[in-house]
């Protein structure tokens, strides 16, 4: 029986990474394109919201994996922290550039949808001001990574940033709830009655639901392609660079 | 410790920078706010608690790469760090000097300022209250951010992108007491929550920052 | 093509710019992976070399 801390090892987890990474990334394919294009073809529009419905299967699943890594960096980063595995923090790193480009996503889409539906591009909204917030940590992180030469000191660094902003990071989402109740509706997903996200809870249905959730799934599994596949990259730039040290020695 | 208190102190003195600089930044902020907004006092007085406790925020950061880069540069830091004093204790008091030197002016000349917002009477009390109980926080967090940043040249510009996300919790609820208070609502909510954001930082970050500080010695 | 309506602009453009930067994110990541292993791929051939 082979434990989870094997794949520590950086060796294994770049031959795992091989063996699982097209596995990943084409059923991440399929996912998405089938997701997306039954939501963006085949779907009626919404009475209500009219075509605008559809970048829900955008909007949600981006908003989703933009607050998940940051879990996921957040453990990933006790991880290192705590057991010292290379891989762990690194999937970090990889998972951040992520994160960035999926909170882009959610506040464009959200603009984009809020300006039919609300009237305005933007709103100091809880929810979309925690968005903003939540970006502005992403690119602290990121940036603190970048700025730091030795890579075992930013590894740390950027872990206890990566902590000490998840506790500053919950308690912005509450300070920013009590400051100003917002426009936006709760998180619908799971009741599929409001799939649509009109604050009326009367319908909607299945319709939406499946090619939405199909949509998640592909983010989700892009999401892990990517983190292997960025990880991996920081494996090799690493080993690289030990082997260009010992040319440089010897 | 107290006697690394005390030379902080002196040491902000002597330089300078330490009391006036802050202060002198705060009242420029102040004073820049109504030529960009207009000089209705209507509108001002709206907005003065607001701007007040944003001019604070922006003193308090301006100051902040002073706490520990200076002491980093001359070693002083990698003298303390071998020292018997407990890193927590040191990072603690220096957030303590910091606080003496930017927070505490900063409160005491809050009410001066707001007279040149046309902040509201009954606004006052709560501002400095206000300004009192959440400067600490800012001064705690704003040293984790220098200890993050310390080893680093030109990390000016990243401290600030670091620490503002972390000050956002107090700013919000620093301010909305503020404003609460200038308003006559009611008050207690936020001050609970600023005086439990302040309290959990000042208990909780020095052993961020120390753990930090001592990666950066490393 | 399905017909968008009024709200055409917007949605295009969300689908637009949501799939250019997801795009723009795989092809970096790919192409940092590949020089990576180029690079160490060469690295390691040198070292096997001598």
């Amino acid at each position: 029986m082979s434990s989870i801390w094997e794949n520590a090892n950086p060796v294994k987890f770049s031959r795992l990474a091989g063996v699982v990474l097209p596995w990943v990334s084409g059923f991440a394919a399929v996912a998405l394109v089938v997701g997306l294009v039954w939501g963006f073809f085949f779907t009626p529009d919404d009475f209500r919201q009219g075509s605008t419905v559809k970048i829900i299967y955008l909007h949600v699943p981006s908003a989703m994996m933009a607050i998940n890594i940051w879990a996921m960096m957040l453990v990933t980063s006790l991880i290192w922290l705590v057991r010292r595995h290379h891989v762990s923090v690194l999937a970090a790193k990889g998972a951040a550039s992520v994160g960035v480009i999926m909170t882009l996503i959610a506040l464009f889409t959200g603009a984009v949808w809020g300006q039919p539906m609300w009237g305005t591009w933007w709103v100091w909204d809880p929810r979309l001001t925690s968005f903003l917030i939540l970006f502005l940590f992403y690119l602290g992180y990121l940036a603190l990574w970048e700025a730091i030469d030795n890579p075992d000191t930013a590894a740390d660094l950027t872990s206890v940033l990566c902590i000490v902003g998840s506790v500053f990071a919950l308690l912005s989402r509450y300070a920013v709830n009590f400051w100003n109740q917002g426009l936006h509706q709760g998180a619908s997903v799971m009741r599929a009655g409001a799939v649509t996200g009109t604050d009326t809870e009367e319908k909607v249905s299945n319709i939406f639901f499946y090619p939405l959730f199909l949509c998640i799934i592909g983010f989700v599994l892009l999401f892990v392609a990517l983190v292997l596949l960025r990880t991996r990259t920081e494996i090799h730039k690493r080993r690289t660079k030990a082997l260009l040290a010992r040319e440089h020695l010897g | 410790m107290i006697a690394l208190l005390t030379r902080d102190l002196k040491l902000a003195v002597r330089a300078g920078g330490g009391f006036g600089l802050g202060l002198a930044f705060f009242l420029i902020v102040v004073i820049l706010v109504p030529f960009s907004v207009g000089p209705e006092s209507v509108l001002l007085s709206r907005i003065a608690p607001g701007i007040l406790w944003l001019g604070a925020l922006l003193a308090c950061l301006l100051s902040l790469d002073r706490i520990l880069a200076l002491d980093w540069e001359d070693g002083t830091l990698d003298l303390v760090a071998t020292s018997p004093l407990p890193l927590e204790g040191v990072v603690a008091v220096k957030s303590l000097a910091h606080w003496i030197t930017t927070g505490l002016p900063l409160v005491i000349a809050a009410p001066v300022f707001g007279l040149l917002l046309n902040l509201p009477a009954p606004g006052y009390v709560w501002l400095i209250l206000s300004l009192a109980v959440g400067t600490p926080a800012l001064s705690v967090v704003g040293t984790f951010g220098a200890a993050l940043t310390v080893g680093l040249k030109r990390g000016g510009l990243l401290l600030s992108l670091l620490v503002l996300p972390l000050y956002v919790p107090t700013l919000i609820f620093g301010a909305e007491l503020a404003r609460r208070g200038a308003e006559g609502q009611a008050t207690t909510t936020p001050l609970l929550m600023l005086a439990g954001i302040t309290f959990g930082a000042i208990a909780l970050l020095p052993f961020a920052s120390a753990l930090v500080l001592r990666i950066n010695l490393r | 093509m399905p017909d968008l309506g009024k709200y055409a602009a917007e949605v295009l453009s969300a689908y637009g710019v949501a799939i250019v930067l997801l795009g723009a994110l795989v092809l970096l990541s790919v192409r940092a992976a590949r020089r990576a292993r180029v690079e160490l791929e060469a690295a390691e051939a040198r070292r096997r070399d001598r």
